[in-house]
Order: structure tokens, then C-alpha cells, then sequence
């Protein structure tokens, strides 16, 4: 008896679906919008996380030390750096390495060649590169490095240099701006999504609404709550079935021709890679989501008219 | 069969739609239930078929009191009665089998005996060639007669028709009195709303007149007279 009324619900459900093609069309129209604006907040908040990253990645600090500082002190703090949970990584390079670098980013300049030369000595010192997890946190690197731990035994400050302190105010500004638009990012995505929810639940109700009286006399004629409402999830899962297909074919030209865009404005990144590498999950998630409103939307809207 | 026990039916707006009603149907009975609009005719059908909740009293089918029954046995009493109404109520996106279909379907009978019963109903109605049209292709009197297969086709204890014959022209008003006449003679109880005159007094069973909410008059084989 349960498969019989499967079988009887799901065809009902696509006679519906079919035989009121007008309202079908409309509702299939407005949920491929509610499902592009989820479409584009995946991609939308893709780009702003590969921005943020890269914007982080910016953002380092360089520890310079004295050319007189021994490597294994050097080395030392190093370690120390590394075992703090703050810190990503760290990269060491010897004076000798800072000295070639040097003379390679001055290779046009003679004067300066030439004045090295004279030294005798390389005037340079070691250096460490750091890369916190995150750019708030470069505040506590720099106070680790002021601390006494960071100190080889002789009690000598061997640090040169710690360009956070040049760097602070835009080092801070850009963890504001990077902390901000990874919220306003949220809140946007959050407020699309449920505005065009709720655009896809209004027609979806307004198909219902159509079909009050009908709903009424099946109620009259004995059929059952799940017997009357099963046609009309049927058909709210069609329209998210057929509005979720035609999306993921609207989403490839449009991301083709974003794609350029992005990848010129966006250090590198290309949307429309993007859609091809990530299409499996693109595709969960809006035939899910659309299965999953059209359903939802229906035993909502239809509730108020079963009370007959 | 059917007993209405003083039953009072006040709506929120305080307007008394009826008011201490009490009278009994035998099985197998005909009865015209007579009345200006607003005498509260169609609010004892309401009542009846568990449509409305009565403010005062009870309304008893059998031994049942069809007001403490639970969704499902709801479901199960409605499907015990066949519903005709004014302005026939079919499903408009159903062509004239589905519609009727759709009542054994709802009773979860299965396949083979739906496509049994329902070409020999609609052959009852006369309506065997229009099985495949859609019901806005349909005159309103093969409309009724759609309505009234519906409602025959799970073989009902009863059959409720609520003023059937309102939007009818006279030729197809008898032909409905004639196919309710012959459901009841088949022993099925029967009871009718009506405005009509002619039908009543050309049926010859029992009406019960209704005013302001209260019946006024009882008679086992009655005219139209109010």
C-alpha cells in the first residue's frame, strides 16, 4: 500500500507539475534566481577568501640582526620563534645569503658594488622572515622578540631590526579591513540568501494558494494529510530540480565571462576555474538546496489548508 | 443513524447559524432539508461531515460522536459519505476519471479495482464518453453528474448533496433528482438541500423546513412550505 501511494503521489505530483505550465514556469523562473544568488555567494565569497589569503600571505615581519651575531643565536631564536602556536613559519637566511641578494637587487648600481667591495667585510647580518597565522598576531611575535627568551646567554640584544614597528599602522589597518570583510562578507551572504528564500517560499505559497479549493474538497473526500500534501512537494521538488539544472547551466557562461575579470582584478584568481574544479560541490549544493527549499516551501505553504 | 442533539452553532461574530437543533435519519431515508439562504441548511451538513464544530450538543453517526473523532478516523467517516455540492468542486486540473479516481485512490484502494469501478460509475451517470475531458470542458449538468459518480463511486453509506440542482437548468435538474432517486432506491441514504420546489413536491419523502436556524417543520412525507 506505502509504494502504491508513492508511485500515485509522484505521478500526481508530475501531472500537476505539467498540466499548470504557466505557474510551473513562473515558480521554476524564481527559484533559478533564489538558487543564482547562492550560486554567486559561493563564488562571491571564493574570491574574497583567495583576496584575504593573499592579502594575509602579505603580510610579514623581517627580523634583522647585527652582522656580528652568531648564527647558532640566530638559529636559536629561530627555534624559539617556531615553537610559538602564533607563528606559521620562519625563514632563515644567512648574512651570506643577504649579502648576495643584495648585491643581485644592485647589480645595475657600480657605486655601491664597488663601495662593498671596499668593506672588505660583509656589513650585513642575519635575517628571519615571519609569517604568523594571522596578522593580529604579529603583535605578541614582536613582544616575544623584545622579551628576555629571545635573548642568547651573553644578555646582548643581537636584533638589529624589527620592521613591525615600521609597519604597524598598516599592518593593523589591514587586519581591520581584512577582519571586516570577512564579516560584511558573512552578513551580505547571509541577508541574499534568505531574501531570495523568501522570494522562492512567496511564489511557491502563491502556487499553493491557487490550489485552496482543491485541497478543501480532497480534504472532504477523506484523502489523508500526507495523500494531499505528498503531489505538492512532488511538485515544489520538481521546480527546485528543474531551477537547480538550468542554474548550473546559466552559472558556466556567466563565470566564462567573469572569469577574465576576475583573474585580472583578483591576483589571479579565474571563477570559471573556479565552477569547473569545484563543480561536484557547486552542484550538491544548489540541486540540494533547491530540492530542499521547493519541499520545504510546499509543506510550509500548504499547512494553513489543511485544516479542513 | 444520524442524530443531531440540540445542537447550537454560534459563530465568533455572534451571528446563530443554529440554534437547539435536534432530529434523527433512519438508514436508507431521503431527506430534504428546506430553507431560505442563512436557515442554517448547510451548516447541519458542515456540522455533519465534521466541517464545523458544533458550540452546543452533539452530533452522532451510529454511535459515534463525529465531533471526538481524531484526524485519521476523520479521514476514514468522510469517506463513508459522498459529498455533492452547488457548484460541484471538482479538481479542475483532473479530467473527469481522475477526478473520480481520486476519491478510491485517497481510500487507498487499489489499481485494478479503481480502473473496475470507475468506468462503471461514470456508465451509471451516463457519462462514459467524457471520461478523458477536463472539467472545463463539461456543461454544468454533466459537471453535477461528475460530482455525484465521485461520490457514489466508494460506495457511500450516504450521499449529502448540497442544493445539487442550484446551477442547473430544469432538464438537468431532473435528471440529478433522477440519478439520487435511483441511489436511494438502491439503498443508500440520501439528504438533499434545496431551494426548489418541484423537487420536493415531486419526491414525496420526508422535509424538514428550517428557519433562522431552527427547524419549524417535520414531515415524513412533506411539501415545500415555509
Amino acid at each position: 500500500m506505502f509504494w502504491t501511494n508513492v508511485k500515485r503521489i509522484v505521478r500526481t505530483g508530475f501531472f500537476n507539475f505539467w498540466r499548470n505550465g504557466t505557474v510551473s514556469l513562473a515558480s521554476v523562473l524564481t527559484m533559478i534566481v533564489t538558487l543564482l544568488v547562492i550560486g554567486f555567494i559561493i563564488m562571491g565569497s571564493a574570491v574574497l577568501k583567495t583576496s584575504l589569503d593573499e592579502l594575509r600571505n602579505k603580510v610579514d615581519i623581517n627580523i634583522t640582526f647585527i652582522p656580528k651575531a652568531a648564527e647558532e643565536d640566530v638559529l636559536s631564536i629561530k627555534h624559539s620563534l617556531e615553537t610559538l602556536p602564533e607563528v606559521a613559519r620562519v625563514e632563515y637566511t644567512s648574512k651570506e645569503a643577504v649579502l648576495e641578494q643584495f648585491k643581485e637587487r644592485h647589480a645595475d648600481d657600480q657605486a655601491i658594488l664597488a663601495a662593498l667591495d671596499e668593506l672588505n667585510q660583509n656589513p650585513f647580518g642575519a635575517a628571519l622572515n615571519v609569517k604568523a597565522k594571522d596578522p593580529s598576531q604579529y603583535q605578541s611575535v614582536a613582544n616575544f622578540l623584545q622579551g628576555k627568551s629571545a635573548l642568547p646567554n651573553t644578555g646582548l640584544t643581537i636584533i638589529d631590526q624589527v620592521n613591525y614597528y615600521q609597519n604597524k599602522t598598516a599592518i593593523d589597518k589591514l587586519t581591520s579591513i581584512i577582519t571586516a570583510a570577512d564579516k560584511l562578507g558573512l552578513v551580505l551572504a547571509l541577508a541574499f540568501i534568505i531574501l531570495s528564500v523568501i522570494t522562492a517560499f512567496n511564489t511557491i505559497r502563491l502556487t499553493i494558494y491557487i490550489s485552496r479549493d482543491e485541497i478543501g474538497v480532497m480534504r472532504l473526500v477523506g484523502a489523508s494529510t500526507a495523500y494531499i500534501q505528498g503531489p505538492f512537494i512532488v511538485v515544489g521538488m520538481i521546480y527546485g530540480l528543474m531551477a537547480g539544472i538550468l542554474t548550473l547551466v546559466i552559472l558556466a557562461p556567466i563565470t566564462y565571462w567573469l572569469g577574465h575579470i576576475t583573474e585580472n582584478f583578483f591576483i589571479g584568481f579565474n571563477v570559471f576555474l573556479y565552477y569547473l574544479h569545484n563543480l561536484p560541490q557547486i552542484f550538491l549544493i544548489i540541486i540540494l538546496g533547491g530540492l530542499f527549499i521547493g519541499a520545504i516551501s510546499s509543506v510550509l505553504a500548504i499547512r494553513k489548508y489543511l485544516k479542513v | 443513524m444520524i442524530f443531531f442533539d440540540r445542537v447550537t452553532k454560534v459563530y465568533p461574530d455572534s451571528s446563530v447559524a443554529l440554534q437547539n437543533v435536534t432530529f434523527s435519519i433512519e438508514p436508507k431515508e431521503f431527506v430534504s432539508i428546506v430553507g431560505q439562504s442563512g436557515a442554517g441548511k448547510t451548516t447541519i451538513l458542515k456540522m455533519l461531515l465534521a466541517e464545523e464544530h458544533p458550540t452546543e450538543g452533539q452530533v452522532f453517526y451510529e454511535s459515534t460522536d463525529v465531533h471526538q473523532l481524531n484526524k485519521r478516523e476523520i479521514n476514514d467517516f468522510r469517506r463513508r459519505i459522498g459529498m455533492v455540492f452547488q457548484d460541484f468542486r471538482l479538481l479542475p486540473d483532473k479530467t473527469v476519471y481522475e477526478n473520480i479516481a481520486f476519491t478510491m485512490e485517497a481510500s487507498g484502494r487499489p489499481d485494478e479495482e479503481i480502473a473496475a469501478d470507475v468506468p462503471h460509475v461514470l456508465e451509471l451517470v451516463d457519462l462514459h464518453d467524457k471520461a478523458w475531458n477536463f472539467p472545463n470542458e463539461l456543461s454544468g449538468g454533466e459537471k453535477q453528474r461528475v460530482a455525484i459518480a465521485r461520490a457514489l463511486v466508494n460506495q457511500p453509506d450516504i450521499i449529502v448533496a448540497d442544493e445539487p440542482t442550484g446551477n442547473l437548468d430544469p432538464v438537468n435538474t431532473y435528471d440529478v433528482v433522477q440519478i439520487l432517486k435511483k441511489i436511494n432506491d438502491l439503498g443508500t441514504t440520501v439528504i438533499l438541500t434545496t431551494h426548489n420546489k418541484g423537487i420536493i413536491d415531486s419526491l414525496g419523502h420526508r422535509v424538514i423546513a428550517m428557519e433562522k436556524g431552527k427547524i419549524i417543520r417535520d414531515d415524513k412525507e412533506g411539501k415545500y412550505f415555509i
